[in-house]
């Protein structure tokens, strides 16, 4: 087994090869122990007042209450005082005795407050050595319980922009399978530039929500490493499935790829989905989103044309009805759980990081997708494919006017 | 020639609520009537023990079993107020705003060859960390470790002397309203070659000059920069009696004062003495009919005014307390930075009165009080 050991020179060998990794390790966890220890000798004390970083993670209203879920974002703990709303403190209620919340620690708080639907309030949080930390209500709405039929909404909410529309713009396979191979191509740089608009929203809708929220489980960088991890993630699933096909079936089945490039945008526009449907429902719970058939519309036709992508690559290839469904389904149902997640419990790290892996998964997909639009030379960029881009990205543009959440 | 400035707070008065409540005979012997009804009921002894000052007498027992029968007093769930069943620790502050208010400081006196009386007091300018809210900690610069500094009493026509001696790790002065020499100023620039105008740190200075006019006025620290060394704490009242002097009455000194306890340049926690909502936890204890003088001064940074409003009742006002008939009958006045003035007033009926700014923004951070007026 250890051939390689072989060529390794005998004196080199003195060691069994367990030490030669598990030494460093311990010498590290020693040194880094004893420097704990030891308090940093050398460093001194540290110099300057303690720092006070704390992030508003929720608000929740009731009748006749406010409830904050606050995280400590900085390096130190954070004593609670006072809470002041609209200019007047207020008693105040939280889960921690002394109003102590420690590094990375969460606290709750509640405020019996008289608010008023449709008002502004603006909370100040006074801490143990008088800094503030404020956050405003733009407009108070009861926080919807979370209950059955709140679901059932968000679900029908889900259904009626992502999955319906989506299913719609299938119905193009048709005529998509008519088409002559000129202009298959040239959907599929529609299907790419509408693709890359999806991956810029994704990262810029990620950074705005990590920019909320707190930064030590690493803020904006997470929108990236989820971009990273999804595109690594889903070419080492694609190249291993090959490679286990290639196992079972011989050489011959190596070159049919499992994850089709349909299924591949589908996959990256539910993901896509899933963070407009975080939008929608985290709109609904604060109040600042009016349900109505303008919204439906515009997400409707916003979302048809995603449709169309996913049908695009399926020109030439069969595909059953079930097939079918099942990637409208790929691609709309996550908007039921982005409403889910959005509207109960929004975390804004992991929507951070799942934004991110949308994009990267569109990315991955672009490079998927990318050669079935070379023409017969070989190019990729040339008059047709680059107009079919341009229109791609125009109509996501376009009907993202439609659409405001 | 010193004077006793501090608070220091006898041990035999500090009594926990709860005692008073339970020993109701020795509760009743206790002539002081100051404390808040709403925590009559005692809910935590631990709390009450901080207190160096409860409450006793009549009204305690009053208060209480006003309590039982569900009134919930000035201090209820229907005010604003600060959160927390502990209250300011008043003993580690130095000082506490139910003494504070009735704290006139004389000095010490002795007599010139021709009679005139000279009166002296020491200031010393700290830094020091002081509550200013419970559990909200403010580092503040201050004259004898109290804020607002000592009120310093005097009458018309005496020579006075303040021996200023700079304790702070920053520069200070002491600049008085009133009617002085430019050496005695305390401005920066004017005066250094005396050695007065700007004070550094470890040096003294003596101000000298004679008590004029009469009135309420106030001194503050007037070195750069000044809104600053205002608002952390460099300021008190400064009350020159008329030669004949005034009418007894029960008199309380109010200066009205803010806290920026984040730097934003605008306030967070809005009082009267210091403590917001102390006397709204802590009624002013007052007896019907009797002649009540409240010497208001306004110390406000950062916000242009400041006002006082008193419930079912009106006072007469005398502006800065410089002519002997008020030129206002009134439940209301308003005060731009620095102005002050002599409200006199009687109630005539018992219970709990509330007084605060009537720029009511201020009054729900902080700056509500009441009087408990008993018989």
């Amino acid at each position: 087994m250890n051939d390689t050991g072989a060529s390794v020179p005998a004196s080199r060998r003195r060691y069994p090869l367990w030490l030669t990794g598990a030494g460093p390790l311990a010498l590290i966890v020693v040194a880094i122990t004893a420097f704990g220890l030891l308090d940093g000798p050398g460093l001194g004390d540290r110099t300057g007042p303690p720092v006070e970083d704390l992030v508003i993670e929720r608000t929740t209203l009731r009748p006749g209450e406010i409830e904050l879920s606050l995280r400590n974002d900085g390096p130190d703990a954070v004593r609670i005082s006072q809470v002041s709303i609209n200019d007047g403190f207020v008693p105040f209620e939280s889960d921690s005795p002394d109003g102590e919340v420690g590094r990375l620690g969460n606290l709750e708080l509640a405020m019996t407050y008289p608010w008023i639907e449709g008002e502004a309030y603006n909370l100040l949080i006074l801490t143990s050595t008088g800094g503030s930390f404020e956050d405003q209500i733009e407009i108070a709405v009861e926080t919807p319980e979370a209950d059955a039929s709140f679901f059932g909404l968000m679900a029908l909410l889900g259904i009626y922009v992502g999955v319906i529309p989506i299913s719609l713009g299938m119905l193009w396979l048709p005529m998509v399978r008519r088409i002559s191979t000129r202009w298959i191509r040239s959907l599929m740089a529609f299907t790419l530039g509408l693709l890359a608009f999806l991956a810029v929203e994704a990262i810029l809708d990620g950074l705005e929500i990590a920019a909320d929220g707190p930064k030590v489980f690493g803020g904006s960088s997470l929108v990236y490493l989820g971009a990273i991890t999804a595109f690594l993630a889903l070419s080492g699933l694609e190249t291993g499935l090959r490679d286990r096909r290639a196992k079972l079936k011989g050489g011959a089945a190596a070159a049919v790829n499992p994850l089709t490039p349909a299924t591949l945008i589908a996959v990256g526009i539910g993901l896509h989905n899933l963070g407009e449907g975080l939008a929608i429902g985290a709109a609904y719970s604060a109040g600042a989103l009016a349900l109505g058939a303008f919204l439906v519309v515009g997400f409707a036709i916003h979302n048809t044309t995603e449709g169309l992508a996913i049908v695009a690559p399926l020109a030439a290839a069969p595909a059953s009805g079930r097939r079918l469904a099942s990637l409208g389904l790929v691609a709309g149902l996550p908007a039921v759980l982005g409403a889910w997640i959005g509207a109960a419990a929004f975390n804004t790290s992991i929507v951070a990081f799942l934004l991110g892996a949308g994009a990267g998964a569109i990315l991955q997909v672009i490079v998927q997708i990318a050669p079935a639009v070379r023409d017969d030379s070989g190019r990729i960029l040339y008059p047709l494919s680059v107009g079919g881009a341009l229109v791609g990205l125009a109509m996501l543009w376009g009907t993202g006017l439609l659409v405001s959440v | 020639m010193a004077s006793q400035n501090r608070d220091e707070i006898p041990a035999s008065t500090r009594i926990s609520r709860r005692r008073l409540i339970t020993g109701g005979a020795a509760a009743s012997a206790l002539p002081l009537l100051l404390g808040g009804p709403a925590r009559v009921l005692g809910q935590d002894a631990g709390a009450a023990d901080a207190e160096p000052m409860g409450m006793a007498g009549m009204a305690e027992a009053e208060t209480a079993a006003a309590a039982h029968s569900g009134h919930v007093g000035p201090d209820g769930p229907l005010h604003a107020s600060f959160d927390g069943e502990l209250d300011v620790n008043h003993r580690r502050n130095g000082f506490d705003p139910s003494r504070l208010v009735r704290d006139f400081d004389y000095g010490a006196t002795s007599r010139l060859g021709d009679g005139r009386i000279v009166r002296e007091w020491e200031l010393t300018a700290t830094d020091i960390e002081i509550e200013v809210a419970p559990g909200v900690f403010y580092n503040a610069w201050t004259y004898n470790g109290r804020v607002p500094g000592p009120t310093l009493r005097c009458r018309e026509g005496e020579l006075l002397r303040i021996h200023f001696n700079n304790a702070s790790h920053h520069p200070h002065s002491i600049h008085f309203h009133g009617v002085h020499r430019a050496l005695y100023d305390g401005m920066p620039g004017v005066g250094e070659v005396q050695g007065g105008g700007q004070i550094e740190p470890g040096e003294r200075f003596v101000y000298e000059f004679e008590a004029a006019p009469f009135g309420v006025h106030l001194y503050h620290c007037h070195v750069s920069p000044l809104a600053d060394h205002i608002a952390k704490g460099l300021y008190g009242a400064f009350v020159i009696d008329p030669k004949q002097g005034r009418a007894e009455a029960d008199e309380l000194v109010m200066v009205m004062n803010a806290f920026d306890t984040n730097f934003d340049r605008s306030n967070e926690i809005y009082a009267v003495n210091t403590i917001g909502f102390h006397y709204q936890r802590h009624p002013i204890a007052v007896k019907r009919g009797e002649l009540v003088r409240i010497y208001l001064v306004n110390a406000l940074e950062f916000d242009p005014v400041n006002s006082f409003h008193l419930h079912a009742n009106f006072f007469d006002y005398y502006p800065t307390g410089t002519r002997l008939e008020p030129n206002e009958y009134t439940d209301t006045v308003v005060l731009g930075q620095g102005q002050r003035g002599i409200l006199e007033l009687r109630f005539p009926y018992p219970g709990y009165y509330m007084f605060h700014a009537h720029v009511t923004e201020f009054a729900e951070l902080g700056w509500t009080g009441f009087f408990e007026v008993t018989e």
